[in-house]
């Protein structure tokens, strides 16, 4: 018999029933909230008279809509009344049920996806779900973690299950060593113009190979978060020591004899080496660059060097199409060169990238250096106050305010645009968001998607350059 | 939930792929706090020529005259017609929230985005994959033939033309019967209670850092 992947480990560890019609119960070990996806949840559970299954299976913080100024206001700060009542309301369902919540002034607040894996509340081996597809990004650890509906988030509610049926088995494996400068966003975006945006449907994904186990946590967690760009709601990194050492000491790890008996399980959490994928997909990752997106999905990436693509070059016809459209939405002519692309704005920030090394990288780039003048904005939003604190010690917001950029509060911010921080129509933004969607970070708002340190380099030229010419 | 067994419906073509659900329902619509209403936001972007804001009145805003939802033959629409990987990105459950608001009760592609696909069993949405061949007829059959309707069928798990062709499409037994029924899904789960109890008792015992609690 062949041997396991690490998400048939995953999978038959949470197997709690599996039914004679092919779906499955799986148990889930952790459920992470925000104040989005929960209140019609919280709502059905009160219609039906049901009570949360086990409370201390979650945790909660508002992120989605939370401005990134004037904190100190706390939900006084919300100008919006609409998003204003949807924190106060995701308050009032925590408190209601007793579930911990770290709310809006509290330091431990921030982005759900970077909060859950620095409290120690995302750990190896766990199956996570949000009510967000970026929960893909927990992944990192060794987890079976992907995104959920609102009737789901019920469902894990009250019942701390979900019905599901067994995807299939997709390596992604990324060969050879990263050329310095390049990140685990452009490893991610290179792989999805790979693979494509639908690529990864049906499967769930785990990423491998040298250039994987050489990254940090922060790099794999970048990679899994966008799991769900290339279709697949669930992406993985085996467990290593890389993941040991950073879970090592944090809120909610296991301590003492517990951890020591955690630690060997998490040992065991890999694909077996004679584990049989469905499909398996070779990146040479020597061969990546600096990766832009120029269109309006994921999958319409080139390196920093290429050229925006001729419509006229593209024979699938569904895909001509898209490209037409893609590049009147962005205002651009095929053939441009990605360096010669005009820039408004300037996001760092986001799920995907607003961690404390994303937040090193873009400072070591900007570092000395101005904010173009012909950019209107160029902001850096940390994802917790815990990795804002840090950065501070680390004199990293100096150096962003120094150079000319904003330092704001932490939250989702401009990915999505939920709360004030919005491009205007016709702008274009390098962002090291995830989703470069018609409308998505404002209103007829143009997005290119980049690692930290291209941002960075953006920043401070007013264009795309390749960040390696700025650190040489 | 809502059971679906038959449905019978003018066809709307919606031709684009990967059409995302920040496309279906703009995040600024996502500030509700009910499952309701969110039908005059579909397509937002698409839909009308001004920015959209959540609690407006939505018949006094300018149409887009090009969009598909807003040419009279379509305006009554209850079955969409899709490219590829339609329903790709975000989990918000407001994009089948705003389709079954809408009027839709059938979507049919040849991919669906699978957190969306999901999404649709539980509002009594039917995603219904055809092969892209068969997709592109449909599409050709519908705009050449005001009125076009397609009947779908659940239970036989199939989708019939006005002119009798008939295609079978795949579903999964669960779901459809869940659909079939409008069942509960959460009442389904809570029936097999001890079989959950019986696993949290044996997780507990080789793996109690799960069980720690808070911190």
């Amino acid at each position: 018999m062949a041997g396991k992947t690490l998400y048939d480990k995953l999978w038959d560890d949470h197997l709690v029933k599996q039914r004679d019609d092919g779906s499955a119960l799986i148990y889930i070990d952790r459920h992470l909230l925000h104040e989005v996806t929960s209140p019609q949840a919280f709502e059905g559970l009160r219609l039906a008279g049901r009570k949360p299954w086990r409370i201390d299976a979650n945790l909660a913080t508002p992120d989605h809509n939370v401005p990134t100024t004037e904190r100190d206001k706390g939900i006084d700060g919300i100008v919006d009344p609409v998003s204003r009542t949807q924190v106060e309301t995701l308050d009032r369902n925590c408190d209601e049920f007793g579930i911990l919540e770290f709310k809006i002034k509290d330091q431990r607040q921030g982005i759900v996806h970077v909060i859950g894996p620095e409290q120690g509340a995302t750990l190896p081996g766990m199956s996570i779900v949000c009510g967000d597809s970026h929960t893909s990004t927990h992944g990192a650890f060794g987890c079976l973690a992907h995104g959920i509906g609102t009737s789901e988030v019920e469902h894990v509610l009250a019942t701390q299950c979900l019905v599901q049926k067994k995807m299939k088995n997709m390596l992604v494996r990324v060969n050879g060593q990263l050329a310095p400068g390049v990140t685990g966003k452009d490893v991610v975006l290179a792989i999805i113009g790979t693979i494509g945006t639908a690529g990864g449907t049906g499967y769930a994904v785990e990423f491998g190979g040298e250039a994987i186990r050489s990254l940090s946590m922060e790099g794999r967690m970048t990679i899994c978060n966008m799991a769900i760009e290339a279709g697949a709601r669930v992406g993985m990194v085996a467990v290593d020591e890389t993941t040991i050492e950073y879970v090592r000491g944090r809120p909610f790890a296991p301590k003492g004899d517990a951890w020591d008996r955690a630690v060997a399980y998490w040992r065991t959490l890999h694909s077996d080496p004679d584990a049989v994928f469905d499909k398996v997909v070779e990146i040479d990752g020597a061969a990546i660059k600096p990766q832009v997106s120029w269109g309006t999905s994921p999958e319409m990436v080139t390196s920093v060097d290429g050229r925006v693509p001729d419509p006229a070059q593209e024979e699938d016809p569904i895909k001509r199409e898209g490209i037409v459209r893609a590049l009147k939405y962005m205002g651009l002519q095929p053939n441009q060169k990605i360096t010669d692309i005009r820039l408004d704005r300037v996001f760092i920030g986001s799920c995907t990238n607003s961690r404390i090394e994303d937040l090193r990288e873009a400072a070591r780039v900007v570092k000395g250096r101005k904010v173009a003048p012909t950019l209107k904005q160029a902001m850096v939003v940390p994802g917790s106050g815990l990795v804002k604190a840090q950065a501070e010690r680390e004199g990293l917001d100096k150096i962003f305010i120094e150079a000319g950029l904003e330092w704001r509060d932490p939250g989702c911010s401009m990915c999505l645009a939920m709360n004030a921080d919005k491009l205007g129509q016709g702008e274009h933004c390098a962002s090291t968001s995830n989703r470069n969607f018609e409308g998505r970070q404002g209103f007829g708002g143009r997005t290119h998607l980049v690692s930290p340190a291209m941002a960075a380099a953006a920043a401070v030229t007013g264009h795309f350059v390749d960040v390696r010419e700025l650190l040489n | 939930m809502r059971a679906f067994t038959q449905h019978k419906g003018i066809v709307a073509p919606m031709d684009r792929s990967n059409v995302d659900t920040d496309m279906i329902i703009p995040k600024q619509f996502l500030k509700s706090i009910k499952r309701t209403g969110f039908g005059p936001n579909l397509f937002d972007e698409l839909r009308y020529l001004d920015e959209g804001k959540p609690d407006q009145d939505c018949s006094q805003r300018p149409l887009n005259p090009d969009f598909v939802l807003n040419q009279p033959r379509y305006q009554r629409a209850s079955v969409l017609l899709a490219r590829r990987n339609f329903g790709c990105g975000s989990s918000r459950e407001h994009a089948p929230w705003a389709l079954e608001d809408f009027g839709f009760r059938v979507i049919i592609a040849p991919s669906f985005a699978d957190i969306f696909y999901n999404n649709c069993f539980k509002n009594g949405l039917l995603p219904i994959v055809l092969d892209e061949e068969i997709v592109d007829r449909l599409f050709q059959e519908t705009y050449d033939n005001e009125g076009y309707e397609l009947a779908v069928d659940l239970a036989a798990r199939t989708v019939t033309t006005p002119f009798g062709e008939c295609f079978p499409f795949e579903v999964d037994d669960f779901r459809r019967h869940c659909l079939l029924n409008g069942l509960d899904d959460i009442g389904v789960t809570l029936e097999d209670a001890d079989l959950i109890r019986a696993y949290e008792e044996k997780r507990r015992q080789t793996a109690p850092w799960l069980f720690a609690g808070g911190h």
